[in-house]
């Protein structure tokens, strides 16, 4: 027993017991959740090649237009175009989450691998290492981090990234010690096999379903870490749009030019709706199998 | 109106689930009078669990009574309303469950969850629900009954769990006790046990007792009717003797002739030296990790000596802690022994450089449902082994795996399915393929069939026997069912608390058990005996 | 039990240790002089010399450690570069607003949010249930900032009911205090119960499954007695795991809610540290927190007894 919390080989945040029902096929979470992601995703690869104005262009003529025909979400205090800013955003927001959870995982696999595989004083070294590191709180890191490098897009990234890993360590290493009691990873030895072979081909295939759900609540926590980094200041700098600084910038007009501060906020909702309804249905859906 | 003097009947009873599910149980229908032990005897799907919950109105969320009637001391079930049923529940019915680890609420004391009931179906003060609780205690043998009744549940073993959960139930002396499968998850002394128990409270006081089992041949000493159920249906009811002497299904027939029986053995090779060989072999738990250090370690297995001889099955029984699986998995390589020496055809296989001596060891695993990789194919699982097997070409590996499927009696398209996909016995069946698809000298079985259903054992272990003719392999069979081995062991070694107690030729055990170990193990193995004519009986011993 | 609350105390020494070392590096490895990080840049060469040699800069890091963490635990967590503030002080003033937001919001959601989870499980799969995790899915997708944001604008601006800028302590005005801090504490509370709530909800219904529910039913007990007196107790377990770690995020995150509402706490104290390159204020801030989360985090495991008495060592 580690000396943090027992839930039961369960990451460090919140991830809860599978236990509904199935629904009919296909679940409404999955549909509902993996069809506005869609949309979200669309609209940020849209974003690469084509926005309905430049997102970057001042034109100090129309400045603090309300959603019309002609800029659907209005336009900010530069006059700039606000869906263009939002389509940039969400490419930038959507980006950083998922460089970030990859980092986490690969580096999270990796430890978490080799503290499970190697057990003894290095099992137990890591583990402090990394208990250590749970300490301190997500946000904190990276705004720790972030006061080192200063503000920049691979900044957030690598702030986001170490400040993930240990969530991945604890439940792969989880994982991977659960799976050794288990009676086919005995067998595998009793063959003839190395350790090394049966970690590899055994235990690892074996991780995937945590790690999946595990992945996906991450890229929702990373992308609201992400918002509110930029919300504070401290994510990717100005001209780039990213949804929390649109946010942050339209607090002082929010008496006026109530609009940007709507449309933001709603669609880091709408993306995290998405990401947890979808990240239930994951779960749901991979669980049972392994239970059996 | 029905005949008063039932205490249960139940009349043509069909519940399924949902409006729409399968039918669970298909008009099913029996009588209890009271003081009567019914034992309700199916396998895994036969419906009787479902029974047994309707009966005290507690159906799981998406099961519902369709058709049919159950009445109880002359009031039907459904005309109750809720509060009414509650007040039936625990005062008249009572109910003891299968599991002892979750039988009882692990955040509440002992005491709390005794008096709980005394207090809302009677009204007697504090005081006197504390020594009715405390004489109950000490009834069913608990020595330090206070503290018993401050402590917590993990604090006790599983058969005591299950002799407080009785004592608990049997406090409020209700008419009907169901009793759902309450030793199954129990070794056998442990069973025996708590079946005494409550025949005993239950004779006290006149209760009848709805016993709900798998196995014929332990509700064989104690029931006075039984109802076998298959597939939601009553296939056969009456009086044990009846049925014992006379079975008129199909069914009931395959059922009893699951159980094992003494067969006639092949004879043994000719050897020239034993083909494994331990030699006082002492095995070590590390104990539990503390902060600072480890805490002594525990010593599960002392100086044992064993030997087996090729194409010989010895058997190794024993109650759990005695530590048989502990030594078959030395055997293999999965657990060190501290001390000894274990040498196969004289090479001794604990030092790693004669890992391919140790190879011509394989190992059949218990839990079916957790002994094959979910992720791999069964090809793959057959195949894995003959990584390790020189010389054989891809197009050999495939054609040996065909070959090893056929033989445990699966079809050949299985190379291409998953584990899950696959019931329990065709799970061991694909255990027992990985295990011999090498053509290993010795296999150990480490309780192969203790998972599965009653008819499925018997299918595995005609399996076995099969193979075993076939092979030639050495077995080391390891059981807490002494029953089982009676078929197809040659020799028998008995184990408790870590030593080999007694060891012998298989008649000889069973016929005339030296030690009282040996003895009392035997008292609590099935009791039937097969007669001439084709029928059944209790033995007496 | 006494051995118990030692052995958890203990484990939790290395970790405050560690953490120290953490927040020693991790400014150490800021770019730049650490005697003017810490002075700014306005200091003059005798200040600056008298910091080198108090920071211990010609010996070696460990050294400068040893000689950190020995003021740390004297109180002495240097000066504010901005404002010639102690830091330890400060950092108590900030915190306590902070904390009782934190408080008062988490205690709120969780009285709720239990009793509702609770009984959504019982109701399984019911329209009710439904609605109620469809209603928490969405109010845990919401960011705290956004919501605050939007109740700023409707009960604030729109509505004209509570104050929108500014902070009045409770000594000075306990009545008009608790106006500022209604609208923090309500967002604060509706994000978080949506988590918990789903929580409770998912652990009650592992927890109705198990035979002890259906024995406790055999028994006669009714429904509420069933779920109050057995599932509460074992299904409880996670949610309060689930409840000291969202205690402890907010510590940091709590920065975002205090910008929109412009609250002194500590976390925007953090913030505009970085800002303004406080590194006095930035290391005490980020010691006091992690060590806060490391207290909180032994609290909630000292309390797991009470639940499930198997944890016991």
């Amino acid at each position: 027993m580690s000396a943090k919390r027992t839930l039961p080989a369960e990451p460090a945040r919140s991830v809860e017991a599978p236990a509904r029902r199935a629904w009919r096929y296909p679940p409404l979470n999955a549909l509902i959740g993996g069809g506005l992601l869609l949309i979200l995703i669309g609209m940020a690869l849209l974003g690469l090649v084509w926005t309905p104005y430049e997102p970057l262009r001042l034109d100090l003529l129309a400045r603090f237009q309300a959603p019309s025909a002609a800029h659907w979400l209005g336009t900010d205090e530069f006059g700039r175009d606000a869906l263009s800013r939002m389509m940039m955003g969400a490419r930038t927001s959507l980006w950083i989450s998922l460089l970030s959870v990859s980092f986490a995982v690969v580096a999270g696999t990796l430890i978490g691998m080799l503290a499970g595989y190697l057990r003894g004083w290095t099992d137990r070294v890591l583990m402090m290492l990394n208990d250590a590191l749970l300490a301190f709180p997500g946000i904190l890191m990276a705004l720790g981090i972030m006061a080192i490098i200063g503000a920049s897009q691979y900044g957030i990234v690598l702030a986001l990234g170490i400040a993930y890993t240990p969530s991945v360590v604890r439940v792969v290493r989880g994982s991977v010690l659960s799976l050794r009691e288990l009676e086919f990873v005995e067998a595998s030895r009793v063959i003839g096999n190395s350790e090394f072979y049966t970690m590899l081909r055994h235990i690892a295939p074996n991780c995937l379903a945590p790690l999946c759900v595990l992945a996906t609540s991450m890229f929702g926590w990373a992308l609201l870490s992400e918002s509110a980094l930029s919300f504070l200041g401290l994510g990717v700098p100005p001209p780039a749009a990213t949804w929390g600084s649109m946010l942050a910038a339209s607090r002082p007009y929010i008496a006026s030019a109530a609009w940007l501060g709507i449309f933001p906020g709603l669609f880091i909702s709408l993306a995290l709706l998405a990401i947890n309804l979808f990240g239930d249905a994951l779960r749901d859906r991979l669980d049972p199998r392994m239970r059996k | 109106m029905t005949v008063p003097t039932a205490l249960l009947s139940v009349q043509h009873l069909k519940i399924r689930a949902g409006v729409q599910g399968q039918l669970a149980v298909d008009d099913l229908s029996f009588t209890m009078a009271p003081g009567e032990i019914v034992a309700l005897v199916g396998e895994s799907g036969s419906g009787k669990t479902m029974a047994a919950r309707a009966a005290i109105g507690l159906l799981p969320a998406p099961m519902q009574v369709c058709g049919g009637r159950i009445e109880f001391k002359g009031v039907a079930l459904d005309s109750r309303d809720a509060p009414a049923m509650r007040r039936v529940r625990g005062a008249q019915i009572g109910m003891v469950f299968q599991e002892p680890m979750v039988s009882l609420n692990p955040s509440l004391t002992i005491g709390r969850q005794m008096s709980e009931a005394l207090k809302l179906h009677t009204d007697l003060d504090a005081a006197e629900i504390r020594r009715r609780c405390l004489q109950m205690l000490q009834r069913i043998g608990i020595k330090d009954a206070e503290r018993c009744l401050a402590s917590y549940p993990h604090q006790f073993s599983g058969g005591m769990r299950q002799r407080i959960m009785l004592a608990s139930v049997m406090l409020l002396r209700p008419a009907l006790l169901i009793a759902d499968e309450p030793t199954t998850a129990l070794d056998c002394l442990a069973q025996l046990d708590v079946i005494e128990l409550m025949l005993e409270l239950t004779r006290e006081q006149g209760t009848a007792i709805l016993f709900i089992s798998h196995d014929l041949s332990l509700v064989a000493r104690y029931a006075h009717k039984v109802v076998v159920m298959r597939n939601g249906k009553a296939v056969e009811q009456g009086g044990i003797q009846e049925i014992l002497l006379a079975p008129r299904a199909d069914y009931t027939r395959q059922l009893l002739e699951a159980l094992p029986s003494r067969g006639v053995l092949a004879p043994l090779p000719p050897a020239n030296g034993p083909l494994l060989e331990v030699r006082g072999v002492c095995i070590e738990h590390p104990g539990p990790r503390s902060f600072w250090g480890k805490s002594l370690p525990k010593r599960v297995v002392h100086g044992v000596d064993l030997s087996i001889a090729p194409g010989e099955t010895l058997a190794l029984v024993g109650g759990s802690g005695s530590g048989k699986t502990t030594l078959g998995r030395a055997v293999v390589g999965l657990v060190n022994p501290c001390a000894g020496a274990i040498r196969f055809k004289g090479v001794d296989i604990l030092k790693a450089a004669n890992r391919v001596h140790r190879l011509q060891c394989q190992m059949i695993f218990q839990d079916p449902y957790s002994s094959l990789d979910p992720r791999m194919k069964i090809g793959q699982i057959l195949a894995e082994p003959l990584r390790h097997e020189p010389g054989m070409s891809p197009a050999q590996r495939r054609q040996r795996v065909a070959e090893t499927l056929v033989d445990v009696g699966l079809a050949e398209h299985f190379v291409e399915r998953f584990a899950h996909q696959l019931s329990g016995g065709q799970r061991q069946r694909v255990a027992i393929g990985r295990a011999l698809v090498r053509r290993p000298q010795l296999v150990i079985a480490d309780e192969p069939i203790s998972a599965l259903d009653m008819t499925i054992q018997k299918q595995i272990l005609e399996l076995f026997e099969r193979l075993q003719k076939q092979y030639g392999f050495a077995c080391l069979f390891i059981s807490h069912d002494l029953a089982a081995v009676e078929r197809i062991a040659h020799r028998v070694a008995v184990m408790n608390q870590g030593e080999v107690v007694e060891i012998g030729d298989r008649d000889a055990i069973f016929d005339t058990p030296q030690h009282p170990y040996t003895q009392q193990l035997l008292a609590a193995a099935s009791p039937l005996e097969r007669l001439a004519g084709g029928g059944y009986r209790i033995r007496t011993r | 039990m006494f051995r118990f609350i030692l052995h958890r105390l203990g484990m939790a020494v290395p970790t405050l240790l560690l953490i120290s070392v953490m927040v020693f590096a991790l400014i150490r490895f800021i770019p730049g002089d650490p005697a003017l990080l810490m002075l700014g840049d306005m200091a003059d060469a005798q200040s600056l010399a008298q910091m080198r040699s108090s920071l211990g800069l010609d010996h070696s890091v460990v050294t400068q450690y040893l000689i950190w963490i020995k003021s740390v635990l004297s109180g002495d967590l240097g000066f504010s570069i901005s404002t010639r503030q102690a830091v330890l002080p400060l950092l108590l003033e900030r915190f306590s607003v902070s904390a009782t937001i934190v408080l008062v919001a988490v205690a709120l959601a969780t009285l709720i949010a239990v009793p509702v989870g609770l009984f959504a499980a019982w109701k399984q799969n019911s329209a009710m249930d439904l609605g109620l995790v469809a209603g928490a899915t969405l109010l845990l997708s919401i960011p705290s900032f956004w919501l605050g944001l939007l109740l700023l604008y409707a009960f604030g601006i729109k509505l004209g009911w509570l104050p929108v800028v500014g902070y009045v302590t409770f000594a000075d005005d306990p009545l008009k205090a608790i106006t500022y801090l209604v609208l923090p504490i309500v967002t604060l509370t509706l994000v978080e119960f949506g988590a918990i709530a789903r929580m409770a909800r998912a652990s009650t219904i592992e927890v109705l499954r198990l035979d002890y529910i259906a024995h406790a039913r055999a028994k006669g007990l009714s429904e509420g007695a069933v779920l109050w007196r057995h599932a509460l107790r074992n299904a409880f377990a996670p949610t309060w795991t689930l409840v000291g770690l969202i205690l402890g995020n907010l510590l940091g995150g709590i920065a975002v809610l205090e910008t929109v509402f412009t609250l002194p706490g500590v976390g925007r104290l953090m913030v505009d540290s970085i800002f303004a390159r406080d590194y006095p204020v930035l290391q005490g801030c980020l010691l006091l927190i992690t060590c806060i989360y490391v207290l909180v985090n032994l609290c909630v495991d000292l309390l797991y007894p009470l639940f499930d008495p198997r944890v016991k060592l």
